[in-house]
């Protein structure tokens, strides 16, 4: 089994929106927005069932960059930068046998609902975790 | 010396060290464990360097390993003692110890997350794995918060009067944890304040969990906010099923199914909440249960009665400093005087508190401005801090949006 990533963005510097589908959530009606939060929740349902959900979360656009700035000095921040081009909007982790069924979820997500019923065809970032060093690498 | 020498002579002497330590009082498995490392240590630098006595060498060797073995294991040894001192999951303290348990869990030294869990685990008997789960993170580091969480209180003072105050946050934060897996928070907040009022009570033993009070002596007498803090508890878990639709969305008050709110709950809420209330003796919980208790009571959202509502935020405006109740007593004017009068309400407040933006969307609704209110809730929406929230908001602007395109 491998752990991956499925990223979610508000928006991100990765393929362009399949036409047809760049409006955003907050333009359409509160029925198809209804019906987009019960596909996510039925979906995160079926990966618990096949054992492969490990966790998820959501979060809010607003962050601040903060870094260190000498001993005894309180922390610097900078932001919050929510028209950043990179906004992750959540993730969800999964552990799954391959590759291809990492895929498989993403493309089950990404089939969610959006505007007028239709699959949102949204783009998701899968990323791999770095897997624990084998006991028999050498 | 030759390797073979060297091993042989390891082979001779390991049991004569191990014994000579063993003899000296010397655990025998962390004393075997110390002589081995000693012997890697003499594998190591004989056949260079070959010692004078090498029996003496080795036990000098070993005996420096057990030492830091010792060492370790004493500091291992305290630091699992302290979890293991955690107090065995109750409810079986006497009723008398609820409060000075509480107390304890619930000092003020302690921050909010780790009394909250020392709370649960100690007065409200839950696992560590269960209150890890409850809040979404491992078992180890709430252990670790737990054990903290002792440390700061030992040699604390907790039996001071002034604490049931302190207590009574706890449990009204454990409360709005709501619920979040296998154990429901608000439950187990019901359940342990119910505990603090029946012991409080001078006629302990009467209140039973989910039984209404028979006895003439109300619960909580000790002090009405417990009580309060109860009724409170008792009308806002009333409506808990109607709260959130079947795919975790939020459902505002005006819009609930009133036919699924918990009758029994309520009318048990509404009992507690008089009695504390008859002792005269105001505080904010009674206060905020009276305002749940007259939402409670409208058969309809129409038939709030917001003028009283609002004598009531009036008078925990008086009782608290709450930004909270600042916002919420907006809302309330603007039903009772109008959404303009509302938004001047909350044109004095600062727009940075959370929930200001989704305030005046809904006053701004109310006033017809559908413009300006789709603005709010939308900035309303990228300010929440709960998904349902977030949602809620965006459907909001949603909503009017769609009603305006029609």
């Amino acid at each position: 089994m491998a752990k991956y990533l499925l990223l979610k963005h508000y928006r991100h510097n990765g393929p362009k929106p399949v036409p047809g589908t760049e409006v955003m959530m907050d333009q359409w009606t509160p029925e198809e927005i209804t019906a987009h939060i019960d596909y996510m929740s039925q979906f995160a349902e079926r990966l618990r069932e096949r054992g492969e959900f490990v966790s998820e979360g959501a979060l809010s656009p607003e962050g601040t960059f903060v870094r260190y700035d000498g001993e005894g000095r309180p922390p610097v921040t900078d932001g919050p930068f929510a028209e950043t081009k990179d906004l992750i909007a959540g993730f969800m982790i999964i552990d799954v046998e391959s590759q291809e069924r990492a895929y498989e979820a993403a493309a089950e997500l990404s089939a969610a609902p959006g505007q007028g019923g239709r699959p949102i065809y949204e783009w998701l970032e899968v990323r791999p975790f770095f897997a624990e060093l084998q006991g028999t690498t050498e | 010396m030759h390797e073979d020498q060297v091993n042989e002579l390891i082979r001779t002497l390991a049991p004569q060290v191990l014994g000579v330590l063993v003899r000296r009082g010397a655990d025998f498995a962390t004393a075997e464990d110390a002589v081995q490392e000693a012997l890697i240590e003499a594998v190591r630098h004989w056949p260079d360097s070959p010692p004078d006595e090498p029996k003496a060498w080795l036990l000098r060797v070993a005996g420096r390993k057990l030492i830091d073995a010792q060492r370790a294991e004493a500091a291992r040894r305290r630091r699992e003692e302290r979890v293991h001192d955690e107090p065995p999951p109750g409810p079986t303290e006497q009723a008398d110890d609820t409060l000075l348990l509480l107390s304890r869990c619930c000092h003020p030294a302690l921050s909010p997350a780790s009394a909250i869990a020392l709370t649960l685990r100690a007065v409200g008997g839950l696992t560590t794995a269960q209150i890890g789960r409850a809040f979404m993170v491992p078992e180890s580091t709430m252990a670790q918060r737990i054990s903290r969480a002792k440390r700061t209180i030992t040699g604390e003072r907790f039996d001071t009067p002034g604490d049931v105050r302190a207590v009574l946050h706890v449990l009204y934060l454990i409360f709005n944890e709501g619920f979040t897996g296998e154990i429901s928070l608000a439950d187990e907040a019901i359940r342990l304040t119910r505990q603090l009022a029946a012991a409080t009570t001078p006629r302990a033993g009467t209140e039973t969990a989910g039984a209404r009070s028979v006895s003439p002596e109300p619960a909580g007498s000790g002090d009405p906010e417990i009580a309060g803090l109860l009724a409170l508890m008792l009308l806002h878990h009333a409506r808990r099923d109607a709260r959130y639709t079947a795919s975790n969305e939020l459902v505002p008050l005006d819009e609930q199914d009133r036919s699924r709110w918990d009758t029994s709950m309520i009318s048990e809420g509404v009992e507690v909440l008089q009695a504390a209330l008859a002792r005269d003796v105001l505080g904010q919980y009674q206060a905020q249960a009276a305002i749940a208790a007259l939402h409670d009571d409208a058969p309809t959202a129409e038939e709030t009665d917001w003028p009283q509502i609002l004598e009531w935020y009036d008078e925990l405006t008086r009782l608290t400093d709450s930004p909270v109740v600042a916002l919420n007593r907006a809302v309330a004017v603007g039903q009772v005087d109008g959404p303009r009068a509302g938004l001047a309400v909350l044109a004095d407040l600062d727009p940075k508190l959370a929930r200001w933006d989704a305030v005046a969307a809904h006053l701004y609704e109310r006033a017809g401005d559908v413009a300006l209110a789709i603005e709010h809730y939308t900035t309303a929406a990228g300010r929440a801090t709960s998904l349902p929230e977030h949602t809620h908001l965006i459907k909001q602007a949603a909503r009017l949006r769609a009603a305006a395109q029609a």
